[in-house]
């Protein structure tokens, strides 16, 4: 059976059909191929968003550059907590397709801690910046560079709540087959924030502080 | 079971799976760094490292975490995700190439 499920989207749904007890189809290959489609566009708007940062990121209008406001072990530190946190819901993806709901619980809830310790460093990044007369509207750099690390952070809030969500799920219900694709779903879109932060850490911080 | 377990480790990942892409993760997170916070080479070797290392770990975490491969089971992701890239670096190459370009002559 789980050969069918993981072999192809294509396959008629009473050929793939789980074994778990759930009155649905089995559509979980093509409900992840549709949120990896979302992903990719996703994907395009942080392009595009990088793109602006990269044409605007010397217009400081007699402002700070990177290097005054940049601090790297800060960043470090944030880059760590995000690093820890994609192994951990990995640990927690491997649980949840052996069935194991405590262990999904806590992998989850310390992904969940780690997502939220990220946000904080950043919202503390922003208040700092914003505190010091750096906000947003103070030169075009400034702009593009709040709105680049500002909406990738609203996107972790977004994976965080819909990580509570998915906590309460898997405490409710446990871990049938709809559940486990729901946390499929959540999986790309954690990982997939990692990719980004990877291009930030080093096209913002990095290069920003040379 | 057993033989389901296999076949979940090779399209979910496995524990060593997802540990070899953290170390790896971890190594080119910490090399880029470590060069930008010693000083020790040129900035023009630094931009270098830094992009290199940025691209291998942007591979590795779609390789070990997001499981992009040309397996039978993930080859419509992977194709999906080639066809976004090429448009990204269209999107991206050409933005900063067009406005690079009118700047400077703007400049000249």
């Amino acid at each position: 059976m789980n050969t069918m499920n993981t072999a192809i989207a294509g396959v008629p749904p009473h050929m793939a059909q789980g074994d778990h007890g759930d009155e649905h189809p089995d559509s979980s290959n093509i409900t992840t191929f549709g949120f990896w489609i979302y992903l990719m566009t996703d994907c395009l708007l942080f392009a595009s968003v990088f793109a602006t940062y990269a044409v605007l990121f010397m217009n400081t209008a007699g402002g700070p550059s990177g290097p005054d406001i940049f601090e790297l072990p800060y960043v470090a530190v944030e880059t760590a907590t995000l690093l820890v946190s994609s192994i951990t819901y990995g640990f927690a993806m491997i649980a949840a397709h052996q069935q194991k709901r405590s262990q999904v619980l806590g992998w989850l809830m310390v992904t969940f801690a780690l997502g939220a310790i990220f946000i904080a460093m950043e919202v503390n990044e922003f208040h700092h910046l914003i505190s010091e007369g750096y906000g947003p509207s103070r030169s075009a750099f400034l702009s593009s560079f709040f709105a680049l690390v500002g909406m990738r952070g609203l996107h972790v809030t977004a994976g965080l709540v819909w990580m509570v969500v998915l906590l309460l799920e898997v405490t409710k219900k446990g871990l049938p087959k709809r559940t486990v694709t729901r946390l499929s779903c959540l999986s790309l879109f954690w990982h997939f924030l990692d990719v980004v932060w990877v291009c930030v850490f080093s096209v913002v911080y990095l290069l920003g502080v040379l | 079971m057993s033989d389901s377990g296999t076949e979940m480790a090779a399209s979910h990942g496995s524990v060593s799976g997802y540990l070899m892409g953290f170390v790896l993760a971890v190594v080119l997170t910490v090399i880029p760094f470590a060069a930008v916070m010693s000083h020790a080479l040129s900035k023009g070797s630094l931009v270098v490292l830094i992009v290199s290392t940025a691209v291998v770990q942007v591979l590795v975490h779609l390789k070990y975490f997001l499981h992009l491969d040309f397996s039978y089971s993930s080859r419509e992701n992977t194709f999906t995700f080639l066809f976004t890239a090429l448009v990204i670096l269209l999107v991206v190459g050409l933005s900063v190439w067009i406005i690079y370009s009118a700047n400077h002559m703007m400049m000249g």
